[in-house]
């Protein structure tokens, strides 16, 4: 193999392994910075020895047992020093943990390791803009550039909130395991927001100039591929995947050819992704299987559904929507549902009915500046053939709109409709 | 990326035998491990050939061919479609599923969007989505 062939083959391992390696390392050092820590050594040692070694046959125990190793030798080191200068800290209780058989990881799938790593990461003591920065760094496989990028922020800024984020945890004695089923159920909507807050800002990136980031989804995807098979139990796990699963499938078709939007409307639905059809469906069905009541996400892919089965738009149930809008907006209170539920009863009862509920919400504080509310407005207004006030609508709509392709869509809808 | 892993068949697989008890919760384990990482989208065995057909396109009307057929080693028995983030974790894994006895497994990425590139202008691209929706038509 050349050099680079071997360090492309590493970071293969390192994306398959980095999660499992650093959940296992926090079970035993209690703590995730020092874990990171310990497992990017690991991968420098990689990064040295398997260009001339190869990679070995069980790599990630060999990652696991060179992490620990260097961890050893290093807190010997350093212990050692400490001790001439008369202060043993923390290391020395970290050198127990390292040095003794782990055997926890004998009695239990190293998998829990990672869901319970997850719910760290997502841990509520965090901002939410720390939890999606941790999430995607330590199991997502992200590097802090990537991140960076992903987000539109500087390196520096990225690098900066996942160091707090990692004290903070520490500072807050943030244990490892989750005391109860309880707590599990408790802290789980934070997760889910979390993952489905990265597979947003990939679906409708929020400022820039591209209008979707699809590696991003793609990171949100497997995150929630992960939670669900790790809590198959947990019906708004599948029912995050399945919504997620269902929008991703349009990804594709709501791009035109110059990187323009293109709405549900006018999508070419031949060039939606049909596995990820499927797989949204049976998710979904899996979903509503394990529910009671059904939750917010399972809610919101029930709604993707009825797009994903319908030939057309004029072929949607769109009754069914607004029922199930109906019982989302029971369930959050959200003034942007009940903007969406708008949508919906547009389409199944008439404009007119459609309007009325916009008009109700123009006061909402919640949508002060949120574009889409004059958006949706021009859109009805539009089909009320009120041009006139569609196109101040649509231009509102525009400078509202931090989004460049969105704000063309916006303005070029304008356009529209006439001088 | 996308990637599709074809399994060949063998005379066995061909004869509609399952595999072992020990091979299944072997391959059971690796699906799972696939599943828990996020990496499986979909994954499926076929019924022997025997119990397929093929369809010859020659002349003027197509021949239906009944099974079963003959080279076992062009038999794709099963597959799996997995979504990874480069070819080489897509063969990280490979390297990890329970075969032996010296069997080869065959891994081809599915073509995306992406995989035109820059070479796909705005308009070729309309055009070859144009295409597309013909086939998708037809």
């Amino acid at each position: 193999m050349t050099s680079s062939a071997t360090h492309r083959a590493i970071d293969a391992v390192w994306r398959i392994e980095s999660a499992r390696l650093i959940a296992g390392l926090t079970r035993i050092v209690r703590d995730v910075a020092v874990a990171e820590d310990l497992a990017q050594d690991a991968l420098v040692a990689a990064l040295e020895q398997w260009p001339e070694s190869g990679i070995p046959d069980k790599p990630g125990a060999w990652l696991m047992a060179t992490a620990k190793r260097r961890g050893i030798d290093a807190l010997r080191r350093r212990i050692a020093l400490e001790r001439k200068r008369g202060l043993i800290g923390r290391e020395l209780e970290i050198l127990q943990q390292l040095d003794q058989p782990d055997l926890a990881a004998q009695v239990e799938d190293v998998q829990d390791d990672v869901l319970r790593l997850i719910f760290m990461t997502c841990h509520p003591v965090l901002s939410r803009e720390a939890r999606v920065a941790l999430t995607l760094r330590l199991l997502g496989g992200l590097s802090t550039p990537e991140i960076a990028r992903a987000f539109l922020v500087s390196e520096g800024t990225v690098a900066q909130r996942i160091v707090r984020a990692k004290r903070t945890l520490s500072e807050a004695r943030v244990p490892f395991e989750i005391s109860s089923r309880d707590e599990l159920a408790e802290r789980l909507p934070a997760v889910l927001e979390v993952i489905y807050l990265v597979f947003n800002e990939g679906y409708v990136a929020t400022a820039g100039e591209q209008w979707t980031r699809p590696a991003l989804c793609a990171d949100a995807l497997r995150l929630g591929r992960i939670l669900a098979a790790l809590m198959p139990r947990e019906p708004e796990a599948h029912g995050l995947l399945a919504l997620m699963e269902l929008q991703a499938s349009r990804l594709q078709a709501r791009v035109g050819p110059r990187g323009e939007p293109v709405l549900l409307a006018d999508q070419d639905r031949a060039r939606w992704d049909h596995l990820l059809v499927q797989r949204g469906l049976a998710g979904l069905r899996r979903a509503e299987d394990l529910s009671g009541a059904l939750g917010p996400y399972t809610l919101q892919a029930a709604i993707a559904a009825c797009h994903a089965r319908a030939r057309s738009v004029e072929e949607t149930a769109w009754p069914r929507v607004v029922a199930l809008y109906d019982g989302l907006a029971a369930l959050t209170g959200s003034p942007v549902v009940e903007l969406n539920r708008a949508v919906a009863v547009t389409m199944a009862f008439g404009p007119e009915a459609g309007l009325e509920l916009v008009d109700s919400l123009a006061d909402e504080p919640a949508l002060r500046g949120y574009h889409l509310l004059p958006g949706v407005r021009g859109d009805i207004l539009v089909r009320l053939g009120r041009l006139v006030e569609a196109r101040e609508e649509f231009a509102r709509a525009a400078d509202l709109c931090d989004n460049e392709r969105e704000r063309e869509l916006l303005l070029s809808r304008a356009l529209a409709c006439g001088a | 990326m996308r990637f599709m892993v074809l399994v060949p068949g063998s005379p066995e697989s061909e004869a509609g035998e399952m595999p072992s008890t020990e091979l299944l919760g072997e391959m059971t384990k690796y699906n799972e491990e696939l599943a828990k990482s996020g990496v499986m989208l979909a994954g499926e065995g076929l019924h022997p050939t025997s119990r397929g057909a093929k369809v010859r396109f020659d002349g003027s009307e197509p021949t239906v061919i009944d099974g079963p057929f003959t080279e076992a080693k062009e038999i794709v028995a099963g597959y799996w479609v997995w979504e990874c983030s480069s070819r080489e974790e897509a063969i990280e894994w490979l390297k990890r599923a329970p075969f032996g006895g010296g069997v080869e497994i065959e891994l081809r990425p599915i073509f995306e969007a992406e995989d035109f590139g820059e070479q796909l202008t705005p308009e070729l691209r309309e055009a070859n989505e144009r295409l597309r929706e013909q086939s998708a038509r037809n």
